[in-house]
């Protein structure tokens, strides 16, 4: 009899055969790893100019193009919420954006359901881009160019940086549907 | 992956489904919207639920900071190490501090012998309200704030101001149990009272938002300011101590000049919170003037 092929009972998740997904790890990674990226600019000390990516929406938005329909489109009130304790913007700023982000994103989805690679990255540059400037707007400082000019490394380092968390997500993700719960 | 796998098909409740979602999503925006505007009309608003996240991941933050401090100095040894030996960085942070000191105490001579001649004042050293470590800053917004590990716990209270070794960092600007958010100087929103160290030249030192104070002089005709000079705090307004240092002025603008914070709060480990230096003119300028004559 031939050699059964080892890989066809297994997929990239793990062993097909009495595994199944945890729901513990479905459910909670993606909150979480946001959380900890609406965190982690606070741990952060800058004192001349905002530097640090905004890491909570980039993150948001990485989980939105990897998985989309993951998150439900009113999760920017939720978790803009949670990013307005910890981000020194007045309270209301990110609960508005992550919103309005969210419905400008499913839109453009929906309007170009097929897209590239460098599309996606395109319209999400410029999502990031809008939002680092209107958070700049609605952050209750005097806006001169002074501070134009000052978010500029941080919108380019924002830029550079979403491929890279939306691979990490992506690793991310495949941690979330790991086949771990014995089934029977 | 690249097309939306949740297209409404005909079927009714699909499309109920995506049409209550994005009705949920535009409320979501619409009550961030009043959020925000009631927090620009009064940003102290919220304060408490923002005290009480802060206080939760402070944990987390006091040993990020520790990691810092360490992973901070021992960047500096052996950057210390490949210029000259770490003993030599170590001396040449030194001799800055005591450029910084000497500037201050001859503004704090001058300054004596005002007073002294004026009301016969003795000035005497104040004591600490609490010694913390700087755990946070608002690292992604453009409002440059910082949070310190004490709080009201301590007898903090807002409006205190914090310093380094080195000079000026902030105020106070909100309290919570074991935490609290400084204003620091180079946030827009910030305004210092200041003079210049040698003489009674006096201005404002504004936060531009880029790391960088704009000194504004309050008798303008000719600026008399040259780079190279310290700015240090004039007491007036009731928060600071006079003759702390603030700024040195790196470049000269036609009503001004730009200058560079004398502490910047990423080289400092441990700052202080001192108490408002003359509480009561702090409260007769918060007092409205109908109060104030009532009395």
């Amino acid at each position: 009899m031939d050699q059964l092929n080892p890989h066809a009972r297994r997929d990239e998740y793990g062993s097909r055969i009495n595994r199944s997904h945890s729901p513990v790890l479905v459910y909670s990674i993606p909150y979480l790893t946001v959380i900890i990226g609406i965190i982690v600019p606070n741990l952060v000390l800058t004192s001349a100019v905002p530097l640090v990516p905004p890491l909570g929406f980039m993150m948001l938005l990485a989980w939105r193009i990897v998985r989309p329909g993951l998150f439900p489109i009113w999760i920017g009130f939720p978790l803009g919420m949670a990013d307005d304790l910890f981000s020194g913007q007045p309270f209301g700023s990110a609960i508005l954006l992550w919103s309005v982000a969210m419905i400008a994103i499913e839109l453009v989805e929906s309007r170009f359901p097929w897209r590239t690679y460098v599309q996606d990255w395109m319209n999400l540059s410029l999502v990031i881009a809008a939002y680092i400037f209107a958070a700049a707007l609605i952050s209750g400082s005097e806006i001169g160019y002074a501070i134009l000019l000052a978010i500029i490394p941080q919108l380019l380092l924002s830029v550079l940086l979403f491929p890279i968390i939306a691979r990490m997500v992506s690793r991310l993700d495949r941690l979330r549907l790991m086949r771990v719960k014995v089934i029977g | 992956m690249a097309s939306s796998s949740r297209r409404s098909s005909y079927s009714r409740k699909a499309q109920y489904g995506v049409f209550t979602g994005y009705v949920l999503a535009g409320i979501g925006a619409l009550i961030g919207a009043i959020l925000l505007g009631i927090s620009l009309w009064r940003p102290a608003s919220f304060e408490g639920a923002r005290g009480v996240a802060q206080d939760t991941i402070s944990p987390a933050s006091e040993s990020a900071a520790a990691a810092r401090t360490n992973g901070k100095s021992l960047i500096d040894s052996i950057s210390g190490y490949l210029a000259a030996g770490t003993q030599n960085a170590e001396l040449r942070r030194e001799v800055e501090l005591a450029r910084i000191r000497l500037k201050e105490a001859k503004a704090l001579e001058q300054e004596n012998a005002r007073l002294k001649a004026l009301l016969d004042l003795n000035e005497n050293e104040v004591e600490a309200v609490a010694v913390s470590r700087l755990i946070g800053s608002s690292a992604s917004s453009t409002r440059r704030f910082a949070y310190i590990g004490a709080g009201s716990d301590e007898g903090i209270e807002i409006g205190m101001p914090v310093r380094s070794p080195r000079g000026v960092v902030g105020r106070i600007l909100e309290t919570s149990s074991s935490t609290s958010r400084v204003l620091l100087l180079t946030d827009s929103q910030s305004v210092l009272p200041v003079r210049r160290a040698d003489d009674e030249v006096v201005a404002f030192a504004e936060g531009r938002g880029d790391g960088l104070l704009q000194i504004r002089l309050i008798n303008l005709g000719i600026n008399p300011l040259n780079v190279g000079d310290v700015m240090v705090t004039s007491g007036t307004g009731g928060f600071y101590r006079p003759g702390i240092a603030v700024a040195i002025v790196t470049e000269i603008v036609s009503d001004g000049a730009v200058a560079r914070v004398v502490s910047d709060p990423m080289a400092t480990d441990f700052v202080s919170v001192e108490p408002i230096w003359q509480p009561v003119t702090v409260q007769t300028a918060r007092q409205s003037p109908d109060e104030a004559l009532g009395e």
